[in-house]
């Protein structure tokens, strides 16, 4: 893309946030106070602590379940669960954990970091971001609504039909869960296809691909996985519907519907999402453990190659959660090797790790120490996936614990320890405040500590031939003791989450006050104060290397970054963008205001599916019509925006 | 009851515990590990690989995390805070993913390879097998059918399968309702049981023994209580289990006659017994059930007390199976039992 003659020529102001037009940003760029404001909301600073907080939420109430069933399991022969009270919490355990925590949380991250770290002041598509999460917020209701009439999913989050289907699952319990997870695919892809446009147009002059923070690249790659892979289980989900309110046959075996297609359409999405819930995870690490270590991360070209690399391989290995369904030899082994090979861009990323330890200074925080533990935790799930990508070993390993322990090393290892990490790295700007260091310690500790011995010894649990998802088991199998620790480990691990939650409740009103900067970051999120005032920046900065603020003492890049002096783009609610490649100015965006229609939406949408799981086909009919009436309104074009000829110079 | 302690059994000094257990287990003489193996020339193939890859697994975690803390201890900064300590780029480091990485894939590919023999051997069996064994998976019970040429050999039983020792078996394996998984570790992998689709593979034991099975996909309330039983014999004791099986028990006792008659009237309409009107087809064929070692798909010994309790009230120890509780009268009760109890 060519830059052409520009139609205006905007104003440079110097001084950063000192600038004159500040006052003026601040009038057009905040929302209104109160309850209107707090509803149609479009900053993404506000979206993404929500993001943060809903996920945490969700967190918290998957950590309950998992206690209950732990209590369940301590010991052989229990009975403080039904058989159908134990089959309910995990498959909500996993739904909450995989779906509504773990990629939520990262969006939360991304939602709040992309402008700032971009140099930029808004999402490009600032009311589908709302629309996002609260799309994302009422398919978790959605879903939970399922506990309040007493039948929630009970086929665990893989779903596997004919189980899931009307003849042996009569109530509502998955239509609540397909249904609830058509309607977080629709959150889920227009979060994705946000990031992605955010990432290739909206950034500061001169940032171009090869200057991103890494976690940028962690989630624009999974946001490509999330547009592809996403419609497998969108469809799989439909088609399950269907199957179970219409008597269709797609997985209908008594009719030659085919029950393996459901595992090839939901493992088709389900193995790339794992890489989408561990990358930008991955992304934080490396932006964040260069902080500590005092120097740029190593290798941040095989890095990115690695992430990009591992996102493509993810959708070629999705058979080796079927290798014991019977099929046929050279498709086994093809998965297999594929399987393996997808360690190597992981490695990449380990050893650039380490190397980055090695050849810095590390400097001990609560944040640093996240970070070097998830390294070993990444390696411990990642050498248990090797495991499993062997046909022979898995077909032994598949279904037992150490599946189970071999998931969590993945979930928790590689996703809740850098998202903890990094709420401590970038809590200060948030809130303005320093999370606690001596809790922090407290934290991360009993994190540690907790984590691994509930999950260490259940690779031995599976080892030992204990299936999953059984509700309980035989004394005399061995299995006993080790259940035993795994619930004290379960135990001490969640008073060390709810030790974090502790620290946020104090610090974010009695913390140590931080300055714009209080970790001597490189990147420009670290420029703006602490909070950032609505508009992220006065005036636009342009770069000039990856480290803006270290590239005095880096000697990185040609010439000098300029943070200080930029163009104001203060004529209503303006954003530049750039050309996706050089990052050189292109346009500029008119950026729309605060509006209700994204929320309307998603009453709309969510009334209609609650009119298709209550079979109110009426209702639902007029909620579809409501919600096209609202996208009218929505998508009006407006003055403002520059979407009514002559209008381009506001 | 012994139990092994786990270290010990790490150590590889895993002892047999021979026909221990709790109320609720079953006998079995191994529990279900599958580091060790009693599965010939496959299981051997199989867990010296599983054994190969996780030394691999906890060498590479012991040496990457080595050095993430050697690499703190010796490099940490003295600074205090981020802020204090300079900024500085001192060598690039991308040396250390070159000879990481390129060690990683050496050792990958060598895993890779022992990965793809391995999977070549345990494809098919080194002989045709002799014996073809039908497996099909119920909520939550297995039916099992022996094939053979002779048709007047073939017979069915349930929730515990024989098969002779030193010889390769071929199960074929499919399922009445939902998936299924049948598993018995220390003999071999597992194979998946699926609608409309007939699996086929092939085990063979390698020492004579009682292995314990179970279900191992997740297949709704009482997946947990879906166990199987593999009784490996030597041959010669396998031809006479199986002959024993074809030969219909008779009594010349009335009281096990009133007792046939009821359990026809009682149980007739989901269960079978060879050499009766008993011919339903819903539940577990029952011939020959005393000669069982367990009860409700290796959920109970097989002892008379636990058979009349299962009777009386099949939802208390397995609730949600789809056996009624036929609310039977005392006399009705023994009256049944006594007809089973001769059902060696």
């Amino acid at each position: 893309m060519t830059v052409g003659t520009y139609d205006r020529v905007p104003a440079l102001e110097t001084g950063g946030h000192a600038a004159p037009a500040a006052s003026q940003l601040t009038r057009l760029w905040e929302s209104k106070p109160g309850i209107s404001g707090w509803l149609s909301t479009v900053d993404h600073k506000e979206l993404g602590k929500r993001y943060l907080a809903t996920a945490f939420i969700f967190l918290a109430l998957g950590g309950i379940e998992a206690l209950m069933m732990r209590l369940q399991l301590a010991q052989p022969n229990q009975h403080l669960l039904t058989p159908e009270q134990y089959n309910q919490l995990f498959s909500m355990h996993g739904i909450t954990m995989i779906f509504l925590y773990a990629q939520p949380i990262l969006s939360g991250f991304s939602v709040y970091l992309f402008p700032l770290i971009l140099g930029t002041r808004d999402m490009a598509f600032p009311r589908m971001n709302a629309f996002s999460y609260w799309v994302y917020l009422a398919a978790g209701l959605f879903m939970y609504a399922s506990f309040l009439v007493g039948a929630a999913p009970n086929d665990g989050w893989f779903n596997y039909v004919p189980f899931a289907l009307k003849p042996y699952n009569p109530g509502p319990n998955m239509d609540f869960y397909a249904l609830g997870m058509i309607l977080l695919g629709i959150s889920t892809t227009a979060g994705a296809a946000n990031f992605l446009v955010t990432m290739l147009r909206t950034r500061a002059a001169g940032m171009s691909i090869n200057r991103l923070p890494i976690l940028t690249w962690g989630t624009t790659t999974t946001s490509v996985g999330i547009l592809f892979s996403m419609p497998a289980v969108s469809l799989a989900f439909f088609m399950l519907w269907l199957d179970r309110q219409f008597g269709t046959h797609f997985f209908d075996s008594t009719a030659r519907g085919q029950p393996l297609l459901w595992q090839h359409l939901f493992w088709m999405f389900a193995h790339p999402w794992v890489y989408i819930i561990v990358l930008p995870a991955m992304g934080i690490v490396s932006d964040a453990l260069p902080i500590f270590c005092r120097r740029p991360l190593v290798g941040y070209t095989v890095v990115v190659l690695a992430t990009i690399a591992t996102m493509v391989m993810g959708f070629g290995v999705w058979l080796h959660h079927m290798f014991a369904t019977g099929l046929p030899f050279l498709a086994l082994s093809f998965f297999s090797g594929a399987s393996f090979v997808i360690t190597i861009p992981s490695a990449v990323a380990v050893f650039a790790w380490i190397a980055t330890i090695w050849t810095g200074r590390p400097v001990i925080t609560t944040a640093f120490l996240f970070f070097a533990g998830f390294i070993s935790m990444f390696v411990i799930g990642g050498v248990s996936g090797v495991m499993t990508a062997s046909v022979p070993a898995d077909r032994q390993l598949t279904d037992t614990y150490f599946v189970v322990a071999h998931i969590h090393y993945v979930l928790i290892g590689i996703n809740l320890f850098p998202v903890m990490g990094g709420l401590y790295v970038w809590f200060p700007k948030m809130t303005g405040r320093m999370l606690n260091e001596r809790l922090g310690r407290w934290n991360f500790w009993m994190v540690f500590i907790g984590f691994n011995l509930a999950f260490l010894p259940m690779h031995w649990t599976g080892l030992a031939g204990m299936p999953r998802r059984i509700y309980t088991y035989p004394d005399g199998m061995g299995w006993g003791t080790v259940n035993m620790v795994t619930t004290v480990g379960s135990f001490v691990l969640a008073l060390g989450v709810l030790l974090l939650l502790i620290n946020v409740a104090i610090s974010r009103r009695h913390g140590a006050v931080a300055g714009p900067n209080p970790w001597d970051g490189p990147t420009l999120e670290w420029t703006t104060p602490s909070p950032p005032p609505p508009y992220n920046f006065a005036t636009m900065p342009a770069v000039a290397s990856r480290h803006p603020l270290w590239e005095d003492r880096l000697e990185e890049g040609m010439g000098k970054s300029s943070l200080q002096r930029g163009m104001v783009l203060a004529n209503g609610k303006e954003m530049l963008a750039v050309t996706p490649l050089d990052g050189l100015p292109d346009a500029i965006l008119k950026m729309p205001e605060d509006s209700y229609s994204p929320l309307v939406a998603t009453i709309l949408m969510t009334a209609g599916f609650t009119g298709l799981l209550l079979h109110w086909w009426w209702f639902a009919g007029a909620c579809v019509f409501l919600l096209l009436a609202c996208l009218v309104v929505w998508l009006w074009p407006e003055r403002t925006l520059g979407q009514i000829a002559g209008a381009r110079h506001v | 009851m012994r139990r092994h302690s786990v270290p010990m059994a790490m150590l590889g000094r895993l002892t047999l515990i021979a026909g221990c257990c709790g109320p609720a287990a079953a006998r079995a003489d191994v529990p279900m590990t599958y580091l060790r193996t009693f599965g010939g020339m496959k299981g051997l193939q199989i867990t010296a690989l599983t054994w190969g890859l996780l030394i691999l697994s906890i060498v590479v975690v012991v040496i990457t995390s080595a050095l993430v803390l050697v690499g703190v201890l010796i490099r940490r900064s003295r600074a205090g805070a981020a802020e204090r300590e300079p900024v500085s780029q001192t060598g690039s480091g991308v040396q250390w993913i070159y000879i990481g990485v390129g060690i990683s894939t050496v050792v990958l590919a060598a895993a890779m390879v022992w990965n793809g023999y391995t999977i070549a051997a345990i494809n098919s069996p080194p002989r045709d097998p002799r014996l073809t064994i039908e497996v099909r998976g119920h909520q939550w019970w297995w039916e099992v059918r022996y094939l053979s040429e002779d048709q007047s050999r073939i017979f069915e039983t349930a929730n515990e399968i024989h098969m002779p020792v030193g010889e390769p078996v071929r199960f074929k394996v499919s399922t009445a309702d939902v998936i299924h998984s049948f598993w018995v570790p220390a003999i071999g992998d597992k194979i998946d049981l699926i609608p409309n689709q007939t699996n086929t593979t092939w085990l063979e034991a390698g020492r004579a023994g009682v292995y314990r099975g179970q279900c191992a996909e997740y297949c709704g309330g009482q997946h947990a209580h879906m166990g199987i039983l593999l009784v490996a014999q030597e041959p010669a004791d396998f031809e006479a289990w199986w002959r024993h099986q074809l030969t219909p028990v008779s009594s010349a006792d009335l009281a096990v006659q009133e007792g046939q008659q009821q359990f026809v009237l009682h149980c007739g309409a989901c269960h079978s017994i060879r050499g009766t009107r008993a011919g339903g087809r819903l539940g577990p064929d029952l011939s020959h059930l005393m000669s069982r070692r367990s009860l409700g798909a290796a959920t109970l010994p097989n002892t008379i007390g636990h058979l009349s309790g299962w009777i009386a009230d099949p939802q208390r120890v397995k609730p949600g199976n789809l056996m009624p509780t036929l609310d039977l009268s005392g006399p009705e009760l023994a009256s049944i039992r006594a007809f089973l109890e001769v059902q060696k």
